[in-house]
């Protein structure tokens, strides 16, 4: 993907229903660190949800549906799919062709799949993203989600870019490859594991002596953020990754 | 704890997590056991390539069982080895106790075999005045204890060096409170070594029967599977139909498999490769060899394209110990004979959905199982099908039983999302909704087990829809 000088590279935005509801701001972040490598992002008013939460939850007929919603929404242009969640990603690219095996349309819904990309994965490897850190020197954690780790496989990109920010010192998590207790309705079905999980996680972070968690997921984000909110944890903030970088190279 | 009717998931999960030390005790082990497999398995490459063949190894017997079976069956006998065929658990445990009655056998040492916990042999053959003693280290301190394993490797890994030394002064006859891990050992064997002299008969699982030869193989590190196999005049072996391996040639792959995974160990202490009784010129080994062949619903699971995979499954434990949630809440909580993940897409096709489906529940679907499974076995997909079954959406003749979550409720909350999801006019309802009375939603029922440990969501004043908009990024 070459990016053109004279008439701008369009690409596909998927926002995630999070974004919507409650992370507007980190995905607007992401849409404008796309623009800044010469993109033209264009954004289907009629999307919504990935349809996880109930492909997870033992509901795939009502995921299906909703999959296939986003499917046909996306299927005007041709353009890459950048999706800025590894979860979701790994939802539109790894098990939409699944929930569709038996159908007529897997051929669409793969040709779909392939156009997906998360974000951090579009600005390093696509994008070669350059960025210049124009922020205070500040210690920060870093929150890998299971599904950016095992499905959209991304964490090398986001580190990649993570890494390009001279001021900030990156300490790792002691138990980063192990999930936060999320999990989508897990959190809700068995809130008294999910709450030992996040509250192991929080502990973690705090051992970092960071004060900002990074992660590319917002459904992570909100789970270790709730937990921090709710202990009165006020010294580490939770962040999207987009929205960090975003505010280091502006200033 | 065993399998029992009144199963209630959600109080063993409480009690669990309310116990500290047992906390304690599972981090510990698990993340020894990971550290251990990590030392093993150092290149991912080699690693990935060994899973490939182990996977396409066992879906290769699968998709040829019944007649790898037949072919199995002719060279145990030719090998001198009674076969036994029991569909059920019942079948299984009446032809082991007909077989000891028949020889007047009283006294049994047994291996660890989880196939044995799967059918509770112990408890049965007791019910019949046999007196049974396990002989793995570990299973003979939950035997004391009258406990059943916590994990299927490591059965009494929720108890840590004090706890074992004090069942063992408490049950020991002889036995001093110590610490050191020598002495107990020591004196364990001493009790143990009575026990293999005096046993009339030795029960031992199977971990591979190969084909090829009709030989049965048992993998171990105590050198008691070896006793229980070669000391008692009788022998009897239990295996699960799925347990085969072709040809010798595979075994070299698999064990590596199953060592690294297991244990983190090249090659154990053991490999015991039965072929039949003594012969007539030999001083050694048991007089008489009898093999069982467990069903127990794994002809019916087999039928299923997707729920086959689990039968890929060499009992090896690595999902559990890379399980976050099994770390936190250990084996007993899952009330089954298979805990963590494996348990989570066995148990409820062996015992029905009704009342095991709700261990489906205890994952995040984080794939970290799947990631470590030396079989690439989908633990994470299958558990999304186990969630669908217990919703009643799946057939009842491959999963019994529709599960306590059939949960109308739930149902329609999840009509009313997808609703919500591809109607865009719905969607816009649906945030302006949140935006405007977010904060007034009721903390009841899925947002007060958020709240738990959680803070309120607060919901945003725009969605991202509405900013794409006032900042003018393109839009269609
Ligand atoms: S499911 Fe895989 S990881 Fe778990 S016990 Fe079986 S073989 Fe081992």
């Amino acid at each position: 993907m070459k990016k053109v000088s004279a008439a701008k590279t369009p690409v596909y935005f998927f926002g995630t229903c999070l974004a919507d509801m409650m992370y507007a701001d980190s995905a607007m972040a992401a849409i404008r660190l796309i623009e800044r490598e010469g993109y033209e992002v264009v954004y289907p008013m009629e999307q919504s949800c990935c349809g996880q939460p109930a492909y997870n939850s033992g509901f795939p007929d009502e995921a299906k549906a909703v999959a296939w919603k986003q499917v046909q929404i996306f299927a005007k242009h041709d353009y890459p799919i950048v999706v800025p969640s590894g979860s979701c990603a790994g939802m539109m690219k790894v098990h939409y062709p699944k929930l569709f095996k038996d159908s007529p349309d897997l051929f669409t819904v793969k040709r779909f799949s392939e156009r997906v990309v998360e974000l951090t994965t579009f600005l390093h490897q696509h994008a070669h993203a350059v960025y210049e850190d124009k922020g205070a020197p500040i210690k920060a954690t870093w929150h890998s989600s299971c599904h950016a780790m095992r499905e959209a496989n991304c964490i090398a990109d986001s580190k990649a870019l993570l890494s390009q920010l001279s001021n900030v010192e990156l300490i790792e998590l002691e138990r980063e490859r192990e999930c936060c207790g999320f999990g989508g309705t897990f959190s809700i079905k068995q809130p008294e594991i999910s709450g030992a999980m996040v509250s192991d996680k929080v502990a973690d972070v705090v051992s970092t002596g960071a004060s900002v968690v990074l992660s590319g997921d917002c459904g992570c984000l909100m789970n270790i953020t709730g937990h921090m909110e709710k202990e009165n944890i006020t010294d580490v903030k939770g962040q999207h990754i987009a929205e960090f970088i975003w505010e280091r190279i502006n200033g | 704890m065993a399998s029992n009717e009144k199963f209630n998931f959600a109080q063993s999960v409480a009690e669990a997590l309310a116990d500290s030390q047992l906390r304690a005790n599972f981090r510990f082990a698990t993340d020894t056991l990971i550290q251990r497999r990590g030392t093993v398995f150092a290149s991912p490459e080699e690693t990935n390539f060994l899973r490939d063949v182990g996977s396409s190894m066992k879906k290769d017997v699968l998709a040829n069982l019944p007649d790898l079976l037949e072919r199995f069956e002719a060279k145990c006998i030719k090998n001198g080895i009674v076969v036994h065929w029991a569909e059920t658990a019942k079948d299984a445990n009446e032809i082991i106790l007909s077989i000891l009655n028949e020889k007047s056998a009283k006294k049994v040492v047994k291996g660890k075999s989880m196939a044995s916990e799967e059918i509770h042999l112990n408890a049965y053959l007791e019910e019949h005045d046999k007196e049974v003693v396990e002989t793995d280290f570990g299973e003979f301190i939950i035997q004391l204890c009258n406990e059943p394993p916590s994990h299927i490797i490591v059965p009494a890994v929720h108890k840590n060096r004090k706890q074992i030394a004090e069942v063992l002064a408490e049950h020991v006859e002889g036995m001093e409170y110590t610490e050191d891990v020598d002495i107990m050992l020591e004196n364990v064997r001493n009790t143990l070594r009575e026990h293999f002299k005096t046993a009339d008969a030795g029960i031992s699982g199977v971990n591979f029967g190969i084909v090829e030869t009709g030989s049965l193989c048992l993998v171990e590190n105590e050198g008691n599977g070896r006793m229980c196999t070669t000391v008692p005049p009788l022998h009897i072996a239990l295996m699960g139909i799925e347990k085969l391996i072709e040809n010798v040639e595979d075994i070299p792959a698999i064990y590596r498999l199953l060592c690294g995974s297991a244990t983190g160990q090249r090659i154990t202490t053991y490999f015991n490769m039965i072929s039949g009784p003594r012969k007539k010129d030999e001083r050694d080994g048991p007089k008489e060899v009898h093999l069982v062949l467990l069903d127990n619903g794994r002809s019916r699971i087999m039928n299923d394209p997707q729920l086959g995979d689990v039968l890929k499954c060499i009992r090896c434990g690595t999902c559990l110990n890379h399980c976050p949630v099994f770390t936190r809440i250990g084996g007993h909580a899952y009330g089954s004979t298979y805990p963590g993940p494996i348990g989570e897409i066995l148990v409820p096709q062996l015992e029905g959905l009704n009342p095991k489906g709700a261990i489906a529940t205890a994952s995040s679907l984080c794939d970290a199982c799947s990631e470590a499974c030396p079989v690439r076995i989908p633990i994470p997909e299958i558990i999304r099908r186990m969630r669908d079954e217990s919703y009643g959406h799946g057939d009842p003749n491959s999963v019994a039983g529709y599960g306590y979550k059939k949960n109308c409720v739930e149902s329609m909350v999840w009509r009313g999302w997808k609703w919500s999801q591809t109607s865009p006019f719905m969607n816009k309802v649906m945030l302006k909704g949140l935006a405007l009375f977010g904060k007034w939603i009721p903390v009841v029922g899925p947002l007060k087990s958020w709240m738990s440990v959680r803070s309120k969501p607060t919901f945003g004043k725009n969605s991202l829809k509405d900013l794409v908009k006032k900042e003018g990024v393109r839009h269609e």
